[in-house]
């Protein structure tokens, strides 16, 4: 489990003890106050006082690190999860979610260096968090169109993850470079990875691509070849007909579709395991050849080995989160058993307890509101979006209800542009109900998109109408809740 | 091509949206093309990928993207004669951001660096000294501004700007709006967009046709219309959930601090 080790605490320098313990304090009186968790107030305070906390608080310590634009919270959970479970060890993490240096230092705060920290961190901190804490290891997901009136351009972000991975010497903590567990199946991971000394590569899958077509290397043009990169749930590439952009000649995968699993060594493994799946027509820069990969249902490891992803968590994308967690926690694991049959018992370990991970920081929970089941699904970019409509298809019924919730607060990005990037298209045929703060802006990219919808500004009041609407028709159907950011801790503060 | 006959095709092309597509303005498209299928007219909307020729349309949509992509789109559309034919044959053109500015002379890359624009368009765009310009931008049309069928002005402009170059107008190029809270083209003139015959450039994002239906269907007007004469005049729709949004963005300008203190704390350009 994961618990925030307050007993034995480290023996820490004068400076760093005095910011340790005033962090400590403000948490104490921020949620004394019912101000939160507090942990990015009191992680601020320390750092204020002490602004090589961070650095002292990981020095010596196992740090294991997250980042990518989509899937971060809750692969940090997993990974957390199989740590604890695999080593009966205490491991710190920032679950709430407080993913800057603020809060890491709260995370860390009050355990002992023994004690591995499992650390969120924001796309773009990602350098200066890795200088700080000289991470062990380093999980790259994915890199995609998100808030971009605040956080940076992707190709950006891709420069600066490159710059970070390829310089591990700048590490304050000193120390061996990091193991770098990266998402083979996008290009933006690839490019800003290829830098680093050693990669583990992940076949995870990524369905969004639209930000990955010019090639961030050499700016030539990027071709994805879908041809036996069909797994059972692969539907994403043949989906082109909504609004956004349209698949390229979607090509029938050969009988790989997932019918025999068991096989799929034989079908399909070509573009799993190996180069192939997509290059750059210009430089050559293509899809690395992977230590495991995401093979529909299953995690396969290039020995050969195939462990199900048969987890708690809904959606092929927390199939691709868990895949990345159980590689990661593999080798984050004791003195980092690198390869041969150690490594690949550790990815077995990891999958069984990452399976065990039920809800994220109230992602993907259920609630009951007047009898009905309603689920709380966390949407913040296009690609999360698409990555949630296909959890929605993998139901298989229309007939529940969506209820569809924007807000443009700081932290959700002050631009409604990426409505028109969310191939609302596929909602066609649902019950609809748009609110949030920006609920004009949703209705209006609705209406374009041919989905009927209704209006209601109380996202609360919005989830009754749903309820009420389909009190006739669909009696039993659960309503499904997609909120942004700030829209999502709205509902889930108030349900 | 751009013909009068409403029992034609009408086709629209939105360019690159693998490219230019970053910014959401591939909706833009989507407008035009439900406008004028909901008033019964035979529409194509064409994603025109890169790597491939481009395809013959009445009206080309070109949206806002990062740096490298708009570099490559520039060269990619200079090479490609189809879309010099179609400006000759009076193609109707809207421009967005990156888009705006490479229909212009030239624009700066992520060095500040020029490079040559297609020239469609008399701008011509530098890297700006100030902070970036992002926030809410509202304008007013300018009696240069293109006038409806009716020969009236379009209603205020209304969207969303993110970009940091600062665009400057030639004698050929007329401003569409003037800026009323934001930065716009950002030379000092306060001018927001440009246009002339039948391409239009603009900042806005939202997209800028789904929060102004009225240009999008002056756009629309143009392509029905014979090239040199006054857009066709279109029946209208019922638009009261744009323009419900229209009204809440309006007022919403007053209290888009956030926005303004970015812009503020870098001092004026």
């Amino acid at each position: 489990m994961i618990v925030d080790s307050r007993s034995d605490r480290q023996v820490l320098p004068v400076r760093a003890a005095v910011a340790a313990e005033a962090v400590t304090m403000s948490n104490r009186l921020s949620r004394a106050l019912g101000r939160g968790s507090g942990t990015v107030v009191g992680g601020r305070i320390g750092l204020a006082i002490d602004p090589r906390l961070l650095v002292t608080l990981a020095e010596g310590r196992r740090v294991a690190l997250v980042t990518g634009t989509n899937g971060k919270t809750t692969t940090t959970r997993m990974l957390a999860t199989a740590l604890a479970a695999s080593e009966g060890l205490l491991v710190v993490s920032n679950h709430t979610g407080a993913n800057m240096p603020a809060g890491h230092v709260a995370a860390m705060v009050g355990s002992t260096r023994e004690v591995p920290a499992v650390l969120e961190v924001d796309e773009g901190y990602l350098g200066r968090v890795m200088a700080d804490t000289g991470p062990r290891t380093v999980v790259l997901l994915n890199l995609s169109r998100d808030q971009l009136d605040r956080i940076s351009e992707v190709r950006m972000l891709a420069d600066r993850w490159r710059e970070a991975l390829g310089s591990p010497g700048r590490t304050t903590a000193g120390g061996s470079p990091p193991a770098v567990v990266a998402n083979a199946d996008d290009p933006m991971v690839v490019y800003a990875a290829s830098a680093a000394a050693g990669v583990h590569w992940v076949g995870a899958g990524q369905a969004w691509r639209n930000d990955a077509v010019g090639c961030p290397s050499c700016g030539g043009r990027i071709v994805f070849d879908d041809t036996g990169r069909k797994g059972p749930d692969g539907a994403n590439g043949a989906d082109g007909a909504d609004g956004a952009i349209g698949a390229d000649g979607a090509d029938p995968a050969d009988g790989a579709d997932g019918s025999d699993p068991a096989d799929g060594a034989q079908a399909g493994q070509g573009g799993h395991g190996g180069h192939g799946g997509w290059s750059c027509e210009r430089c050559g820069l293509s899809r690395p050849r992977c230590v495991a990969w995401v093979d529909g249902s299953v995690l396969a490891l290039a020995d050969g080995s195939r462990y199900s992803l048969d987890i708690g968590l809904p959606g092929q994308f927390n199939r691709s989160n868990a895949a990345m967690a159980a590689v990661a926690a593999a080798l984050t694991e004791g003195e980092g058993a690198q390869d041969g049959l150690g490594w690949s018992r550790g990815v077995s370990r990891a999958v069984d307890h990452i399976a065990r991970v039920r809800e994220v920081a109230g992602r993907f929970s259920h609630v009951s509101r007047r009898g009905r089941a309603v689920r709380l699904l966390l949407a913040k970019n296009p690609a999360g979006w698409t990555a949630i409509f296909d959890l929605l298809d993998e139901g298989g019924q229309t007939c529940e209800p969506v209820v569809l919730s924007v807000n443009a607060r700081i932290a959700d990005g002050l631009d409604t542009s990426w409505l028109w990037d969310v191939p609302f298209e596929r909602l066609a045929g649902r019950v609809a109900l748009a609110t949030g703060d920006r609920r004009l802006d949703l209705a209006v990219r609705l209406r374009y998109a041919g989905v009927e919808c209704t209006v209601v500004a109380d996202p609360v009041a919005a989830i009754d109408r749903a309820i009420d609407c389909t009190q006739q028709t669909a009696p039993h159907a659960a309503i499904d809740f997609l909120g942004n950011y700030t829209a999502f801790a709205d509902m889930r503060s108030r349900l | 091509m751009s013909s009068v006959d409403r029992n034609a095709m009408l086709t629209i092309a939105v360019i690159f949206p693998d490219l230019l597509g970053t910014y959401g303005d591939g909706g833009n498209g989507l407008v035009l093309a439900r406008r004028a299928s909901w008033r019964g007219m035979d529409t194509e909307l064409i994603q025109a990928d890169s790597g491939r020729p481009l395809p013959t349309a009445d009206l080309y949509c070109i949206g806002g993207g990062e740096d490298g992509p708009q570099v490559r789109a520039a060269e990619a559309l200079r090479a490609d004669r189809s879309f010099g034919r179609a400006m000759e044959q009076g193609s109707v053109v809207l421009g967005v951001c990156a888009g705006y500015q490479l229909l212009g002379h030239s624009f700066p890359d992520r060095d500040g660096r020029p490079h040559d624009g297609l020239g469609v368009l008399d701008v011509t765009t530098a890297k700006g000294g100030g902070p970036r310009a992002v926030g809410e931008l509202l304008a007013s049309v300018t009696a240069d501004a293109p006038r409806l069928p009716s020969g009236r002005l379009l209603p205020l402009l209304t969207g969303f700007e993110n970009h940091s170059a600062r665009t400057t107008l030639g004698q050929d190029a007329k401003a569409v709006a003037r800026v009323v809270r934001g930065v716009g083209n950002g030379a000092g003139d306060r001018t927001e967009g440009a246009w002339s015959d039948r391409v239009l450039g603009t900042y806005l994002h939202g997209p800028v046709l789904a929060r102004n239906p009225a240009l999008a269907d002056l756009l629309l007007g143009w392509a029905l219309a014979t090239p040199g004469s006054a857009p066709v005049a279109l029946e209208p729709l019922d638009d009261r959930d744009q323009e419900e949004l229209r009204g809440e963005r309006l007022a919403s300008v007053g209290r888009t601090r956030p926005a303004l203190l970015i812009r503020r704390r870098g001092g004026r350009r």
